[in-house]
């Protein structure tokens, strides 16, 4: 129990110390979104004054961020200047569609890594082994954004894939059935962008570590003693296996969750990608921070999570903490 | 043995590739801002050696591309004429290294000019646009790893070295950076700087923010090892000889560091070119008049491109041999930083 607080509070920490500095670089930008209205002739000086007052950008520092926090706790998460309404609703539905990408891609992609990586790693040395790290290799050296672009020429030219978006013009209208479809066909290729761009890391990281385990003594022990080759695989090497695996799991959200934004902007998917940029283009400052603070919340609770994992799957953490 | 000839030959793929990107002046026929309004998108012209009437030329020749009857933007070989290509041609004159102004270019044609890469919307030559692109993409890369590791490696020496409250203080921060997934930390530290700026700007600001993004990682690999570095025999003895901090950093900790800095750099290049890219690709790195192999394909952005124009992706498959070479070369680094992995 006392493991969970100490990861929970640390969790909360971090989220708070991200808040600060996003906060503190604020006061370190130039411009803001104020500046660029006041060369709209169209608006009088007292005008976009009010609003500044209205939106506390004259205050210093320690009070805004007060009263952000305070909004924070409201759910607001602060206001954005370009639409006119606070933060949190605008940026949920984006986080909604940016998880159903990221979360249906780390599924796949350790669903492919941990079967092709456990069996490359026992079938070592083989001819299928070496094929399938060059084929890694070759998927590792191919840049994000020329995958996703390559991806999306292939959208554009096959005619078999929708280019951009999440639904068709028509979803409202379609069944049930027709609209999972389409949505469907609308992940398709996003989803294979982003599990292709992770894939070789994850199998060679699953290939190291059974591979390790596999050589260790104690397994040889227990192949000594008579222990069929499955029942040793599974019950004796990837349990040994598991430990490294599963910090990588909390490292692998964080390479999606980036890797998300890219495509995301690349094939036009309604997600945090684009709605980041158009905010950092338009100066909506709290947008950004929410944003920010958002991905740091995915990536601190998916680190959670493998915290919690791992106790469950390492008893030498349990005895670390229970004594 | 054979771990170290790999690292020589990856090594020199690297080397043979920057100098083709440093040299770029060379080796790109013409000056990559050098406009031909009169042939916007022309597609890659083929390099010939058998003409339309099966003769065979020793000299490589290329067709010239004239419109298409009824077409606005097709374009067709003209076989009725011939363009040689010439070597050590002279052309565009350019700076060699920065410093020597020469006009030498490695091949180019009489009085008509050659797309090997095809040509953008403003009729630049892209070949000429991916070699001097190449120049913003890696030194952006190399110097931002620079900053990176110049950071990364004071903030872990200091941190590893010292211990105490500057440890805890250090590290803290360093969980900090490392809690954001990168990309969103980019755009954030991105966002809180200036939008209209020149390339040259644009390139330090890129440099910049890469640095502040990247430096936990490498800090707290060097605190590690400083850590470890400081408890060994000939480090007390130095100090008992009371030798100060600084020079036993310098002199007996900091030399132990190297070989994980260089797997850093080896490491860090392609991922930050891959930032640099990026960023300008999304329109927040480089701006346009200045090529960089992010705005290179951020043509592609635009649907009708995306149709029409499939050249303009061959940028993104030229570069694989650069992330290629940077990969190869950091697996074995790392294979050599764990010696008892070598024959697996």
């Amino acid at each position: 129990m006392r493991y969970f607080l100490r990861r929970l509070v640390h969790a909360v920490f971090l989220l708070v110390g991200v808040s600060v500095l996003a906060f503190v670089f604020t006061v370190l930008a130039p411009g803001n979104y104020f500046d660029e209205m006041r060369l709209n002739p169209q608006i009088a000086p007292e005008t976009i004054d009010a609003l500044r007052t209205q939106y506390e950008v004259n205050r210093p520092l320690p009070i805004r961020y007060a009263h952000w926090v305070g909004s924070v706790l409201r759910g607001d998460m602060g206001f954005s200047f370009a639409y006119n309404s606070p933060v949190a609703p605008l940026l949920l539905v984006r986080a909604r569609n940016t998880l159903l990408l990221t979360v249906t891609a780390m599924l796949l992609s350790w669903g492919l890594a941990l079967p092709v990586g456990i069996w490359s790693a026992v079938h070592q040395g083989r001819m299928s082994d070496r094929l399938l790290s060059w084929g890694t290799a070759a998927l590792m050296v191919i840049p994000d954004l020329a995958l996703a672009l390559g991806f999306l020429i292939l959208a554009v030219k096959s005619g078999w894939f929708p280019t951009g978006g999440m639904v068709s013009l028509h979803f409202e209208d379609l069944s049930f059935l027709g609209r999972v479809r389409d949505l469907l066909l609308h992940m398709a290729l996003p989803t294979a962008a982003l599990v292709l761009s992770v894939l070789p890391l994850l199998v060679r990281h699953v290939r190291a570590a059974v591979s390790e385990v596999l050589d260790a003594p104690f397994l040889l022990a227990a192949e000594g003693h008579g222990i069929p080759p499955r029942t040793l695989l599974y019950r004796y090497a990837l349990p040994a296996a598991a430990n490294p695996l599963i910090s990588l799991f909390g490292f692998s959200i964080g390479t999606l969750l980036s890797g998300s934004l890219l495509v995301e902007v690349v094939m036009s998917w309604p997600g945090l990608g684009p709605f980041l940029l158009e905010a950092i283009l338009a100066r909506d400052l709290y947008v950004v921070i929410g944003g920010v603070l958002l991905s740091t919340f995915f990536l601190v609770g998916g680190n959670f999570l493998a915290d919690l994992l791992l106790y469950w799957a390492d008893p030498r953490i349990r005895t670390e903490t229970s004594s | 043995m054979r771990g170290r000839r790999a690292i020589s030959n990856w090594v020199l793929l690297l080397l043979a590739l920057h100098a083709i990107v440093i040299l770029a002046g060379f080796f790109a026929p013409y000056d990559p801002a050098e406009q031909d309004r009169k042939s916007p998108y022309l597609p890659p012209m083929q390099i010939h050696f058998v003409d339309a009437q099966r003769h065979f030329h020793a000299r490589p020749f290329v067709y010239p591309l004239r419109l298409r009857e009824g077409a606005f933007d097709q374009y067709e070989e003209n076989t009725a004429r011939h363009l040689p290509l010439r070597f050590f041609v002279q052309g565009a004159r350019y700076q060699l290294l920065g410093l020597v102004p020469i006009r030498m270019h490695l091949f180019g044609a009489e009085n008509e000019r050659v797309y090997l890469l095809g040509s953008d919307s403003y009729g630049r030559d892209q070949l000429s646009r991916f070699l001097y692109g190449g120049q913003v993409s890696l030194f952006a890369g190399l110097l931002g790893a620079g900053m990176t590791l110049l950071l990364g490696s004071s903030v872990g020496a200091i941190a590893g070295y010292y211990g105490g409250w500057r440890d805890d203080l250090l590290m803290r921060l360093a969980e900090l950076f490392l809690a954001l997934p990168w990309l969103y930390l980019l755009f954030a530290l991105r966002a809180f700087l200036p939008l209209a700026v020149n390339p040259l700007q644009a390139f330090f600001l890129i440099i910049a923010v890469l640095g502040a993004v990247g430096w936990a990682r490498p800090a707290r690999l060097v605190r590690g090892v400083v850590m470890s570095a400081k408890e060994r025999d000939f480090v007390r003895a130095a100090r008992g000889f009371g030798a100060t901090g600084g020079y036993l950093l310098r002199r007996h900790i900091l030399p132990q560091t190297l070989s994980v800095l260089f797997t850093q750099v080896a490491i860090l290049v392609p991922q930050f070119v891959l930032a640099e890219m990026t960023l300008s690709f999304l329109g927040l790195g480089v701006p346009d008049p200045v090529p960089s192999w992010g705005n290179l394909l951020s043509s592609l952005q635009q649907y009708s491109v995306l149709v029409s124009y499939w050249w303009m992706y061959l940028p993104a498959l030229i570069m694989v041999p650069f992330f290629l070479g940077y990969l190869g070369l950091g697996s074995r680094l790392q294979e050599q930083g764990e010696p008892y992995k070598i024959g697996k």
